[in-house]
């Protein structure tokens, strides 16, 4: 029951030291705007200890936090070899295919008006659809190991960054396409030093949608059908075992992928488009 | 009509591109078959054959080539065989049977709507939380950002298992996973759409006197809701991958998700491939419907043409 309260007090207090920041005049400065949700993040986590122990909440239901940590720690070796099996190997194998197939096909359609009035409804139509749903079929056809997770993560990234890619290119303006016409510059001419760079920004909104589609593709693939190694098997065979403190420790992997992912794309992103507005402090 | 033209056209192509890839997935298939039935095939023998690229089989028994498209189990199912189960598992089914797509689509589709409506409502009400105050501002949004590049579908089988150990089974756990889906795109979303009015009409309402709940209701609330119409789409959609996959860990025996599985244990690619399109139909009506609600409603207030 103590813990209950002091869980209670901690709460009350973590807010209260979050308001005065939040409120005070140096909240508009970068520590601070750091600091709030770090404040609020270890609060929940103070909370959650304190919740599972205080009310004694099975390990079944709810590990505490430290447990998790525990875990974490201790089974470095295998969380990092499924982190290589499904991020590594079927996440980012399927990504750089996808996402190079999705570009190509974006400057084939690009090139042809019918081509792109026709291809832009369907993969708008299909971006949509639950194309998880594929992951069994593509587990068939290209066996359990990560090339079928590949397969469906190519499938999962390609209508997005099509769709991103092709909007991007038309971005340009008549009166600049019209200009490097007097420049007498040729159709790839024009492609790498006007309209390439005038895309970035739509490519790069595509690559970041795609970087959480292909980690959701690589880890719901593995529900179907994996080797004995991979995070969505550790997954679903840890909660077979109630091993709830396993399944918690893979989920922080899976969301410091997903972060370090993303980050670096938009990190990317930064250096490829410091001209764009959205970019400039 | 030139766009109508132009769809056509690339759907045309795809379908088929869709029957000629059919021909040398399924030709293994269908010469071992061929063979069994007494028929001659090139090479006779059957080790011989799985050294053999698909293409040169096809070349060598194009007298094959029709039995690819009717196959029992194939590798790849010809589009019209997926139209027929369709059909057959859809339209000839009483809905109340258990072969029936109508009765798994609409498991799947009572769990989506429930956890959508969960999800967005929540979502909409954190939302007015964080545009009205800055401590939630500054520290719940970094978190609801950070938290769409994170798979949290990962966390799907474990909500299933924990509620189900303590006691709560059926529609519930599915649609609390599609709820969390669709949770965090709304909030995201609306507090945009909340944040659209410009200083400027803020001010306009500051010279009227009115009050922040009036603000609200008569400025905010309006101007955001084309924000709130394009994450709902994304939430529905994610609603119902939530759904399909919420299916999967418990080996549930209804719903859409649970036909994928069933199919991909016993080998039914053609069952597989009609609860994809099943799938894909629902996520299209959905997303479709959201859009037609959405017309209306912004003809109503007046802000589109």
């Amino acid at each position: 029951m103590v813990m209950v309260v002091i869980a209670v007090l901690v709460w009350c207090g973590g807010w209260w030291l979050n308001s005065r920041l939040a409120n005070s005049p140096a909240s508009k400065t970068r520590a601070v705007q750091l600091l709030v949700p770090a404040v609020f993040g270890v609060t929940v986590l103070v909370v959650w200890e304190l919740l599972v122990r205080g009310l004694e909440v099975s390990l079944v239901i709810l590990p505490a936090p430290s447990v998790i940590a525990e875990r974490f720690a201790s089974s470095l070796p295998i969380l990092w070899e499924d982190f290589a099996q499904t991020i590594l190997k079927g996440a980012l194998g399927g990504y750089v295919i996808g996402c190079g197939a999705a570009f190509l096909t974006a400057i084939l359609v690009d090139r042809s008006d019918f081509l792109r009035r026709g291809l832009l409804p369907v993969g708008n139509f299909v971006a949509a659809l639950p194309i998880v749903g594929t992951a069994p079929i593509l587990v068939m056809w290209f066996g359990f190991d990560w090339q079928s997770k590949a397969a469906v993560v190519v499938v999962m990234v390609f209508f997005p960054v099509l769709v991103n890619t092709v909007a991007g290119l038309r971005e340009t303006s008549a009166m600049q396409r019209d200009l490097m016409e007097t420049y007498a510059a040729s159709y790839w001419q024009g492609f790498f030093k006007l309209r390439l760079p005038a895309a970035m920004p739509f490519i790069f909104n595509g690559l970041k949608i795609a970087t959480t589609l292909a980690l959701i593709g690589a880890i719901v693939a593995e529900f179907f059908g994996s080797p004995t190694v991979g995070m969505g098997f550790r997954i679903s065979t840890s909660v077979g075992q109630l091993a709830l403190d396993m399944v918690w420790a893979e989920i922080v992997v899976a969301a410091l992928a997903g972060s370090l992912f993303y980050g670096l794309v938009a990190l990317i992103e930064k250096t490829v488009t410091f001209w764009h507005p959205s970019q400039r402090g | 009509m030139k766009s109508v033209i132009a769809v056509l056209t690339v759907v045309a192509a795809i379908v088929l591109f869709w029957y000629v890839a059919c021909v040398p997935m399924n030709i293994k298939g269908v010469l071992t078959e061929a063979q069994r039935a007494g028929a001659v095939v090139q090479p006779a023998e059957a080790a011989d054959r799985r050294g053999m690229s698909s293409f040169a089989l096809v070349a060598g028994n194009s007298f094959a080539i029709p039995a690819t498209w009717a196959q029992e189990r194939p590798r790849l199912p010809a589009p019209h065989q997926v139209a027929v189960e369709l059909w057959d598992t859809t339209v000839n089914k009483k809905i109340t049977s258990k072969r029936s797509l109508v009765y798994h689509g609409w498991v799947t589709l009572s769990a989506t709507l429930l956890g959508f409506a969960i999800g967005t409502g929540l979502g909409i009400l954190l939302a007015v939380g964080i545009v009205h105050s800055r401590v939630m501002d500054m520290s719940v949004m970094p978190w609801a950002i950070v938290s769409q590049t994170i798979p949290i579908i990962a966390l799907a089988p474990m909500i299933i298992v924990v509620l189900y150990s303590i006691g709560v089974q059926g529609i519930i756990p599915k649609a609390v996973i599609s709820a969390y889906l669709s949770f965090f795109p709304v909030v995201v979303g609306m507090v945009k759409g909340l944040r659209a009015p410009d200083s400027m009409q803020l001010d306009l309402l500051k010279t009227y006197s009115a009050s922040t709940s009036q603000g609200f209701w008569k400025l905010r609330l309006p101007s955001s809701m084309p924000y709130l119409f394009a994450s709902l789409k994304i939430g529905i959609a994610a609603s119902l991958v939530g759904a399909i996959v919420g299916e999967l860990p418990t080996g549930a025996v209804a719903g859409l998700g649970a036909r994928l599985l069933a199919g991909s244990y016993y080998g039914q690619t053609v069952q597989i491939w009609s609860a994809l399109f099943a799938a894909a139909i629902l996520a299209a009506a959905l997303v479709a419907l959201l859009g037609l609600i959405e017309r209306l409603v912004l003809k109503r207030m007046g802000v589109s043409a």
